[in-house]
């Protein structure tokens, strides 16, 4: 057998095997479902590592498999895969902790994991997509995997966020399909390459790929939550904590920015679609929702909504650095995709930990915070700078790559929308910070919870740990070799002609 | 080598009529006879397709006499792939008749259920166009007296309201016969191609030949008698109607214009894409205003036998592989989805959707057959359905008329709407009730299996793409 065609596949089982395994066990087998959970994790993890170290070493990781006539499911490690799919895999691993101890004794927890390890296979299966169609299969199998996580307390406002969630992710999947098949019917392939496969029809059929390049980023933009299609996301807040915190770091809207990714460099290729004058208008795009997701981020008392509005922003920083062209700004938009994750994630585990410890739900009622639970509102703050882009921390290394890349295409107007972006995301984050260390409590917390002499549940407390540690390192080791800006530099060598 | 010098051809066609006979003879023994029969026929199916596979399409003159005279039966990749579904959705539903009638239902069910399917394997199998009239009579009566076996006022007039419309079908399709076989004095479809001729007779003959199958194919707006009939029927007369009986007639249609008619109609062949069109918008409207889940599945169907007409304008061999496709992932899907409302009903007493919760949840397994059946009906990735509209997308665009394209987009968000209409029960914060019900697991699984391979035909896609191409079905008349 060929290991090297098998290993992607393997990939994928890590977290689908366990995730079948769980839907049939018994709600009562904690124990069992535990062991499966992060067996599958800590295999994922292995496997990943695995498969960097034989990528480096020259190694080539491709299955594929006949699908439709003329077209194969293909899954290959290259290397903007690994990014992401190293991305997930780490993440993964810490939610699953985080996610055992958030749902400790609550109803359908086999129904629950279930679906989680199916939403980690679809991501994992989107990163390693190695062309257009097998990326579609998994971006639905996705959209369909998370629905029942969304919708999973069971209450009416979750089923209202079911609803909305689905009218937007079906009808983007719809769009998404019909540009795929035309595509394909214009090329005759599906294949993801470097640098693009439309060069020879650049001339012959301008409009028409156009129109499907806007058909791809439109339902591409449904997930990754553009502008005016991002009303979805923060309806999607009444999820369990540890399913916002994979939504908007890992799975469902990063598996839109990817294929904003994927769509631009290795269907359209950047030169290509410089050429037909379609990068800018998503750059503009990009820009407006960076502004709009800030600007509502700060009217929202809801700690989980701001955080919601502020992951619309946030994940436009990727597209706006695909769509400026230049590689610097490419650099930066690539190392968004795991910095934003790392982030963002933390401040959903410590959201979420508020929620469940103190009962806390409202900006308003956080006053004093941080000396009931320093730990967590120590990640807290790491993360916040993190995205109001302080040095050393992960997010101003994307800023400045973004900038930097900004400046080096002329496009200069995006270093007013950088700026403007920090300082709103500093106007909705410090207060926050200000209400939680220095001003005093109100009194008696919502609903307090006591954990002893820890402020909360271990499992609960030391993923934000991990993942806020992680934030500074990815900042203070940037150019350490690995790290996630090496890597980013590592693909746009492959992505632009030399 | 015994294998190879049966004709599997005819085996096809008796064994289901002895076993009928069987279990109209032994009524106290119906559910193993019957349940005999199936496993035999499968294995038939299984030999004959084989047969076919390594000897291409096969044409057997019964008792030796050939046409004109005597009796043809022919087999090409159409046909074998509609007798294998029909093998694999009957197999299902007889396993799960077991289970779901009692033994006075089935003293009546079995021996009708046989002739059912003796009809449709004959029909599949028929080279003449007055075969398949006689098969059409056979199905349409079994079909009738199976809706009328639920019994009450309701499910009598569906069946008496469906009697009519069958017989008015069928009597078109006659009358159109003559005509056909006063202008060239044959019925067999191979010489009736050869003959044919546009004159105004021919073109009388194919307007009420398609007129009577269009009326038993319930293609909007022909469709009103199918709603109260598929929804009043016991559960697995539901599925056979839904997945293989309107089935039965669309096929007919599909051979008449691809063998007997290939006269290239513009106008006729994008009214039939209108109609076909009109069928998946309004049925897929109509099932989202639907109260019973019954009724909501009855009216998905009608939604998606709309499909299959838009293959007509298009009228590529990619188009009609696709509308094939279509049709088979639904007959499994759409089967899985009456198996498993009958579970729901038999569990709650009722089929309303609003108060599905209690029930669903304590019916996971069911409720997991009906989402994946739905998967394919959405045709999302990866399922039979998907890769059927697929194809039909692809055709739809690369001959430029992308206004089907958009209609077919149109049909899977609304097939979407309805479904999660149904699934969004399942996830209440309704109390888990612990009575027992009287589902038995098997037809828990019948259901789950069933919908599991509507999934894994998006998976093998190219296995049975490979066998449409036996005899080449698809390359002659319209498809040129």
């Amino acid at each position: 057998m060929n290991w090297d065609a098998m290993l992607p596949l393997f990939i994928l089982a890590s977290s689908l095997v366990p995730g079948l395994i769980i839907f049939t066990l018994p709600e009562e087998a904690v124990r069992t479902r535990v062991t499966l959970n992060m067996t599958g994790a800590l295999i994922k993890v292995a496997l990943v590592g695995f498969v960097i170290w034989g990528v480096l070493n020259g190694h080539h990781y491709e299955t594929r498999l006949p699908f439709l006539p003329g077209l194969d499911l293909v899954l290959r490690a290259d290397a903007l895969s690994i990014l992401f799919i190293t991305l997930s895999t780490v993440l993964w691993l810490v939610t699953t902790i985080y996610a055992i101890g958030y749902l400790e004794n609550s109803p359908h927890r086999s129904r629950f994991f279930g679906f989680f390890s199916l939403c980690v296979t679809a991501t994992i299966g989107v990163a390693l997509a190695g062309n257009l169609i097998t990326f579609v299969l998994f971006y639905e199998l996705l959209t369909l995997a998370a629905y029942p996580l969304i919708v999973h307390r069971g209450t009416e406002e979750s089923h209202r966020a079911g609803r909305t969630y689905l009218i937007y992710t079906i009808t983007g999947g719809a769009l998404l399909l019909v540009g795929t098949v035309w595509l394909y019917g214009l090329a005759g392939s599906l294949e993801f390459t470097h640098r693009g496969f439309i060069s020879e029809l650049v001339e012959s059929h301008r409009s028409a790929l156009i129109i499907i390049f806007t058909l791809l980023i439109a339902g591409l933009g449904v997930k990754a939550a553009l502008v005016p299609f991002h009303g979805w996301l923060p309806q999607a807040m009444v999820a369990p904590a540890p399913v916002s915190a994979l939504l908007h770091a890992v799975a469902v809207v990063k598996a839109g920015a990817f294929g904003i990714v994927r769509v631009v460099y290795d269907v359209y290729g950047i030169e290509f679609a410089a050429g037909l004058g379609v990068t800018l208008p998503l750059a503009i795009l990009a820009a407006v929702t960076i502004i709009y997701g800030s600007l509502r981020a700060l009217m929202q008392d809801d700690l989980k909504r701001r955080l919601a509005f502020s992951t619309v922003s946030q994940i436009s920083y990727i597209i706006l650095g695909v769509a400026i062209v230049g590689p610097m700004a490419t650099i930066g938009g690539l190392v968004h995709l795991v910095h934003q994750g790392v982030m963002k994630i933390t401040l959903f585990f410590c959201a979420g930990n508020l929620a469940e410890t103190l009962g806390i739900h409202k900006i308003s009622e956080m006053d004093g915070v941080g000396r009931r639970m320093p730990w967590t509102m120590a990640a807290f703050t790491i993360a916040a700078f993190g995205m109001i882009g302080a040095p050393p921390l992960a997010g101003f290394v994307s800023k400045w790559y973004l900038g930097l890349g900004a400046l080096e295409a002329g496009q200069d107007w995006v270093i007013f929308v950088l700026i403007g972006s920090s300082l709103l995301n500093a106007a909705y984050f410090l207060p926050v910070l200000h209400s939680a260390w220095f001003k005093k409590p109100m009194g008696n917390w919502p609903a307090e919870r006591s954990f002893g002499r820890m402020e909360t549940a271990l499992t609960l407390l030391v993923p934000p740990v991990i993942t806020a540690c992680l934030v500074l390192l990815l900042g203070l080791l940037a150019s350490a070799p690995f790290s996630a800006l090496q890597w980013a530099q590592f693909i746009t060598t492959l992505e632009y002609a030399p | 080598m015994l294998m190879q010098n049966i004709p599997w051809l005819v085996m096809m066609i008796v064994l289901p009529l002895v076993g009928a006979m069987f279990c109209f003879l032994f009524p106290q023994r119906v559910k193993l006879l019957g349940l005999i029969t199936a496993l035999v026929i499968v294995v038939s199916v299984t030999a004959l397709a084989s047969q076919v596979v390594e000897q291409g399409a096969l044409r057997y003159a019964v008792g030796g006499w050939g046409a004109p005279l005597g009796i043809n039966l022919y087999v090409d990749g159409l046909s074998l792939l509609m007798l294998l579904v029909t093998a694999l959705v009957g197999l299902a539903i007889s396993v799960y008749s077991i289970a779901y009638f009692n033994q006075e239902k089935s003293q009546h069910f079995w021996p009708l259920w046989m002739l059912l399917w003796t009809a449709l394997n004959a029909l599949f199998l028929s080279a003449d166009l007055f075969n398949l009239y006689v098969t059409l009579e056979l199905l349409g009566l079994s079909a009738v007296a199976l809706v009328a076996l639920a019994g009450g006022a309701n499910a009598l007039g569906a069946a008496m309201r469906y009697l009519f419309v069958s017989l008015l079908g069928s009597l078109f399709y006659l009358l159109a016969l003559a005509l056909l076989y006063h202008s060239f004095a044959t019925v067999d479809i191979a010489i009736l191609a050869q003959r044919i001729e546009a004159t105004p007779a021919v073109w009388a003959a194919m307007a009420l030949m398609t007129a009577g199958l269009l009326l038993k194919t319930a293609l909007f707006p022909l469709h009103f008698w199918l709603p109260p009939a598929h929804a009043n029927a016991p559960a697995p007369v539901s599925a056979l109607l839904s997945a293989l009986v309107v089935k039965a007639s669309f096929y007919i249609l599909l051979r008449l214009w691809l063998e007997v008619f290939p006269l290239p109609n513009a106008a006729l062949v994008q009214f039939l894409g209108l109609l076909g069109s009109g069928a998946v918008l309004w049925g897929g409207v109509q099932a989202l205003r639907q109260t019973r889940l019954k009724m909501l599945i009855a009216y998905s169907t009608v939604a998606q036998l709309g499909y299959l007409f838009i293959a007509f304008p298009l009228a590529t061999s990619m188009a009609w592989k696709g509308a094939l496709y279509l049709l088979i992932s639904h007959a499994l899907a759409k089967s899985s989805m009456f198996l498993a409302a009958g579970n729901l009903q038999l569990f709650g007493g009722h089929d309303r959707i609003t108060h599905l919760d209690r029930v669903a949840q304590r019916l996971p397994l069911t409720l997991a057959a009906f989402a994946l059946a739905g998967v394919s009906i959405m045709g999302l990735p990866p399922s039979g359905g998907f890769v059927g509209k697929w194809l039909l997308l692809d055709a739809a665009l690369r001959t430029g008329q992308w206004w089907w394209a958009v209609i077919l987009i149109l049909g899977s968000l609304l097939a979407a709407a309805y479904i999660f209409k149904v699934i969004g029960h399942a996830f209440t914060q309704a109390e888990v009730p612990h009575e027992e019900g009287e589902v038995s697991r098997m037809m828990e699984w019948v259901a789950f299996v069933l919908a599991l391979a509507a999934i894994v035909l998006g998976l093998i896609a190219s296995w049975p793409l490979a066998l449409m191409d036996i005899g080449t079905p698809f390359n002659s008349g319209v498809a040129q």
